[in-house]
């Protein structure tokens, strides 16, 4: 049985050569990342969620309200189910100004207070400007934050997002991604978002599925699974660790911000977010270096003690990544195997972390 | 050189008929089309072929059996009598039935190129936002297919105008029950009155010039508002 307020997605597809088998639980609230390489069957468990295609065996039941139980015969066409769906193309009517596409959907879903429902999407998502313009004249970021106003409209129960950036050029994401976090980080609306950017990943997810060739290959808390290095889920340059921080300290001559992490706090550049705001850290692991005793005289700000937990080969033999524990969190470094090998680096031993850069992501 | 009481009164009914035939063809093809677009039905080839015969059969093969269907031993004569109506060779009922199958691929393909066009993607996105499949048949496709709708309807109504061998077999040539401006001329040329002959033939030249330019026109505006 699922605990309440969660949800449960099972499927099971057959089509062509492709299988597809999962069989999920979805936390009450917050962003649940879809995460795989393209044919994974990412696109299509959103679709059968959706009900736009029919797994041959499936229970999708969300919150209290089962949408499909093929066991009790029970299938809900899609116009029935209470959910949003934000296509990874603009999926506007061409023929319906701004305001039109926003009332499509509220005024089928018979929301009670449709006006004030419509009010706060239009704002939660800054498109007061658009209102009378035809989607031919928006741009394709302005066209994604409309198609996700007019899901959002609806008051669905589950948001499904299917790669909703994946059109836009990079200026454009960046764009929307604040867009993006203010919905996470203000709406109790559970919300599906299928990706292959590890960029979004990071940024957005709370909770993370990984799919590979149509079955689960990692699902979890996202922080725990991005630092799992046995069977790494991102590789190369992507590599690296999500801390959950706060703003401490704001150094105004040197224009510099502090993050306070559960085990410690990181120094970087200040980009004008007020102390006390909740943040996320990404450290990559190629900008993290190991020293046996506290480094001094040298460039690199952020020196933190830590614990060496394990170490698992990188995929160039040179390479090793090493999970070391700073207080309650989890940091990964890349290192040359000969340092390892020379520093002698074994679980459980003290050193200090080194750390040359940061991204603060939000 | 003013046109005759015959040729005014070929003028009505060719309009009559044609604005008729537009109306009916627009509400039975529309279904086919949309049906057409997006099946997977083995069937699809099939009806696909037998819409589009009418494009390349003679109208005088068409024309043949559809006298032979409509006449008192014929499926479509029988069911006529049986209903009281009668026959329907020679008369302007025979004349619409005709047409409309004369001009039903006329009226299809446009709006099965539109439908072609807009793909499953809005009809989806209007099943996310709770529409019913009707209701996004009437609130989304309708609308984005327009451009196909009206090609399908100028179509329509110029190849009506513009048929004589089915007309000619089906109707019978009747002054002022079944005689179209096609038709007409033909007795008119018979009748070795040139003049009036030219005055309605110029008219059709003129007329379906018109209509070609217009749907052009229209195509080139289109294509600018697609993206």
């Amino acid at each position: 049985m699922t605990s309440a307020g969660s949800s449960r997605i099972r499927l099971h597809v057959v089509r062509g050569g492709f299988e597809l088998a999962v069989d999920l639980e979805l936390p009450a609230t917050g962003i649940t990342v879809l995460f795989g390489a393209s044919g994974s069957g990412k696109t299509t468990v959103l679709r059968c969620v959706a009900g736009l295609e029919r797994a041959q065996k499936g229970l999708v039941q969300i919150g209290a309200e089962v949408w499909q139980d093929d066991e009790a015969r029970l299938f809900l066409p899609t116009w029935r189910r209470p959910l949003g769906y934000v296509f990874q193309e603009a999926s506007l009517f061409e023929h319906l100004t701004v305001e039109d596409n926003l009332r499509y959907g509220l005024k089928r879903a018979g929301s009670r207070d449709a006006g004030h429902v419509l009010d706060a999407a239009i704002r939660l998502l800054g498109i007061e400007r658009l209102l009378e313009r035809m989607p031919a004249r928006l741009s394709g970021g302005e066209r994604q934050r409309v198609a996700i106003a007019r899901a959002l409209a609806t008051q669905p129960r589950l948001l499904l997002l299917d790669e909703p950036l994946a059109a836009l050029d990079q200026a454009r994401k960046q764009e929307i991604l604040p867009w993006l976090e203010r919905l996470r980080d203000e709406l109790r609306t559970p919300m599906l978002y299928v990706t292959h950017s590890a960029d979004e990943l990071a940024r957005l997810a709370d909770h993370l599925v990984v799919l590979e060739d149509g079955r689960v290959k990692a699902a979890g808390p996202v922080a725990a699974a991005l630092a799992s290095i046995d069977n790494p889920l991102l590789v190369g340059d992507d590599v690296g660790a999500l801390l959950a921080g706060r703003v401490a300290e704001r150094d105004a001559r040197w224009h510099l911000t502090r993050v306070a992490f559960d085990g410690g706090s990181l120094w970087l550049r200040d980009s004008g977010v007020p102390v006390g705001h909740a943040v996320r850290l990404r450290v990559l692991a190629r900008d993290v270096s190991i020293a046996i005793g506290e480094p001094h005289d040298n460039s690199i700000q952020n020196h933190l003690p830590c614990s060496i937990e394990s170490s698992a080969p990188d995929v160039h033999p040179s390479q090793v990544l090493v999970r070391v524990r700073v207080g309650a969190s989890t940091l990964l470094a890349r290192i040359t195997a000969r340092s390892f090998d020379a520093l002698d680096l074994r679980p459980g031993k003290r050193v200090w972390l080194q750390v040359k850069s940061v991204a603060l992501l939000q | 050189m003013s046109p005759s009481n015959e040729a005014l009164q070929a003028i009505r009914l060719t309009v009559e008929l044609a604005s008729l035939t537009t109306l009916v063809l627009l509400v039975i093809a529309t279904p086919i089309a949309w049906w057409l677009s997006g099946t997977t039905s083995r069937w699809r080839a099939p009806i696909s072929a037998l819409v589009t015969l009418p494009l390349v059969l003679p109208p005088s093969v068409l024309g043949f059996y559809l006298l032979v269907a409509m006449g008192p031993d014929g499926p479509l004569g029988r069911l006529t009598m049986a209903l009281g109506w009668g026959t329907l060779s020679f008369t302007f009922g025979g004349l619409l039935v005709g047409s409309i199958i004369f001009s039903l691929p006329f009226a299809v393909q446009p709006i099965q190129h539109a439908c072609e066009a807009i793909g499953p993607r809005p009809m989806e996105v209007a099943a996310t936002l709770r529409a019913r499949p009707l209701d996004a048949f009437f609130s989304v496709a309708l609308p984005l297919a327009r451009p196909g709708l009206i090609t399908a309807a100028i179509l329509s109504f110029a190849h009506t105008v513009g048929e004589f061998g089915v007309v000619l077999m089906v109707g019978g040539n009747i002054p002022g029950k079944t005689r179209v401006i096609s038709t007409q001329i033909y007795g008119h040329v018979e009748a070795m009155e040139y003049a009036q002959a030219h005055w309605l033939a110029g008219g059709m030249v003129l007329l379906s010039f018109t209509v070609l330019l217009a749907l052009s026109l229209m195509k080139r505006r289109s294509a600018r508002v697609m993206p």
